[in-house]
């Protein structure tokens, strides 16, 4: 009984152990003289894994009495958050290296912030729920102070945290009162106390609370303030880190609590996250337009993002589901590539963020410019790019839903939103000479994950190599 | 369902015996209490000093941190505390399940030690 229950959650525990042995192993002999080989060495470490659960997992398993699900679903948004994170490491490597940032705590925060991701996808209980949340949010209050010396660095992790102490907060009052109405912890009996059609007050209290959290991590509008400071302040590898893998976790356990838990009650909650997509597309795309810091930039254009996600997801059927899984999918590689232009940003060595440095950026770098150009086409949803399907995919599903009103302020939005990033291209190849440019940035690695970003955003458009399929058996798990 | 919430009837007393008696005691002070406040009674007071100075000053982060390791060894022992009571009750899997958890504390423990954040100076 127990063999079968710890066999499920093998991966979890590997990366787990990983990570302590690489912590104690590392204090005890070299600290950061190992660290550039140990962020490489836990990029593998996670590349394997994600390679293990993609290719050794099947069927649908259950774990601990229910508390620990291992199905598509999970696998899916276990081998996003795997090969980001990794994608992010092999990134950040260099870059820290050479501003004397990297500390050999960085790799192993990332390792257990990814454990806690893990278990959050595979939520099937309010208790592991919370677990793997908090998990993966006290690693990244550090993260986000990583920089220590730096008031902006300090500033953004103890705003990140009483933030994300007040969304927890919210979260555990929710909890607790759909655990008081319900009985029980596990998604399986909510769903069944809260019945079909309306579920009773006590338990829409709970969930609005227990959404109102979640929205929080998701970064969607009216709970997204943290989020400018958050990316600004902290070192940009951890702004890209951000970006990526805790939003896939974050929206998987969104759609698993509100499909296993409230799936019977969509009706209850599918305006709630309707209003939460609507204010996070179209504040994602108005704020932005006053930003030069890029990196802002791109937390706006996050919020943006995660509000067409949260689009599918208010869809409340199976196909919301998954064109929320391929949405992210795609949201993800895109920022992988754009942050490792972000990354490559610097002038005599110095990190530079603000978006006038790239004024006539194409003459000085055509092949990085043309490569930005695509990504940021692909941002801003512009066919024939893979950026477009992910939103058309998203727009369908709540065009089916019934949700026309939806899906024509997400267009709106993006036609908005469009502007930003058009305007990044404009600067590269129509902008005003001036003095300050960028220098080259001379990282193979950057330049890689750059062009590889770019080149899947061109030509993923045949099949999106092959994730719908994929993502569609997985939301066939989550919605009955 | 009834059922369950008449369960928590005992804590809706609690809290309404607690909030009435906290008001009862705050209102009895406001109430019955003799005041006549002079310059001298109202004034900062320091066992008979002037205040030397703000009482919101800087300290050394080194408290700070002695007392997070507190608190984490502090809850380290209202787990063990229950779970050693319970000990005759305990499967197997309960007893490695803390095993589990001490080795985990231990990892930390070696690594705060090993930095250096036991040390004062």
């Amino acid at each position: 009984m127990f063999q079968t229950d710890f066999n499920i959650i093998l991966p979890e525990v590997v990366l787990a152990v990983y990570a302590m042995l690489a912590l104690v192993g590392a204090v005890y002999t070299g600290k950061d003289k190992l660290a550039p080989a140990m962020t490489w060495l836990t990029a593998i470490v996670m590349v394997l894994i994600a390679a293990w659960i993609g290719f050794a997992g099947d069927g649908s398993h259950l774990a601990f009495g229910g508390m620990f699900h291992d199905d598509p679903f999970s696998r899916f948004g276990k081998v996003t958050i795997l090969l980001s994170a990794a994608a992010v490491l092999a990134m950040s490597a260099e870059y820290m290296e050479r501003r004397g940032l990297l500390r050999f705590e960085f790799p192993v925060l990332v390792a257990l912030s990814v454990v806690g991701m893990m278990m959050m996808v595979s939520a099937g209980d309010l208790m592991s729920l919370y677990m793997g949340l908090e998990l993966q949010s006290l690693a990244l209050y550090v993260l986000a102070s990583l920089r220590r010396e730096s008031a902006k660095s300090t500033e953004a992790g103890l705003k990140y945290f009483v933030l994300g102490s007040l969304s927890s907060g919210l979260l555990l009052f929710g909890a607790s009162l759909t655990y008081g109405f319900s009985g029980t912890t596990l998604f399986s009996g909510i769903i069944e106390a809260a019945g079909a059609g309306q579920a009773p007050v006590g338990l829409l209290f709970g969930l609005v609370l227990i959404a109102s959290g979640l929205a929080f991590k998701v970064s969607a509008v009216p709970f997204h303030m943290w989020t400018p400071d958050v990316y600004e302040g902290a070192p940009t590898p951890v702004t890209a880190f951000f970006a990526t893998a805790p939003k896939v976790a974050a929206m998987g356990l969104f759609a698993r609590v509100l499909h296993d838990a409230f799936g019977g009650v969509v009706g209850d909650w599918q305006q709630i996250i309707a209003v939460l997509s609507v204010l996070s597309m179209f504040l994602g795309s108005i704020a932005a337009i006053g930003q030069r810091n890029i990196k802002r930039l791109m937390a706006y254009s996050s919020i943006a993002h995660m509000g067409y996600a949260l689009m599918g997801l208010s869809a409340g059927n199976a196909f919301g589901v998954q064109a929320m899984l391929v949405y992210m999918a795609i949201y993800v590689t895109m920022n992988v590539g754009t942050f490792a232009f972000i990354l490559s940003m610097e002038r005599d060595g110095q990190p530079v963020v603000e978006i006038d440095a790239l004024n006539l950026y194409a003459r000085r770098e055509p092949g990085k410019a043309l490569a930005l150009l695509v990504l940021m086409f692909s941002l801003a949803g512009v066919p024939p790019l893979v950026g477009f399907f992910g939103k058309l995919y998203v727009l369908r599903a709540a065009y089916e839903a019934g949700l026309i009103w939806l899906a024509v302020l997400g267009m709106v939005a993006s036609v908005i939103g469009a502007f930003y990033y058009l305007r990044i291209v404009y600067y590269m190849y129509f902008g005003e000479e001036r003095e300050e440019g960028l220098d080259g940035g001379k990282s193979p690695v950057l330049w890689a994950f750059l062009m590889g970003s770019a080149a899947i955003m061109l030509l993923g458009v045949v099949n999106l190599f092959g994730i719908e399929g994929v993502a569609q058996a997985a939301a066939a798990t989550l919605v009955h | 369902m009834e059922e369950m919430l008449r369960e928590y009837l005992p804590i809706l007393v609690f809290l309404a015996v607690a909030i009435g008696l906290g008001l009862v005691l705050i209102l009895a002070a406001v109430v019955l209490a003799v005041r006549n406040p002079d310059p001298e009674k109202v004034s900062a007071y320091e066992c008979g000093f002037n205040a030397f100075d703000d009482a919101r000053m800087k300290f050394d982060v080194r408290f700070y941190l002695v007392s997070i390791l507190f608190i984490i060894f502090d809850l380290e022992i209202a787990f063990l505390f229950p779970w050693a009571v319970a000990f005759q009750g305990v499967s197997m899997i309960g007893f490695w399940s803390m095993m589990v958890f001490l080795a985990v504390l231990t990892v930390g423990f070696a690594y705060e030690w090993k930095k250096g954040a036991l040390e004062w100076e």
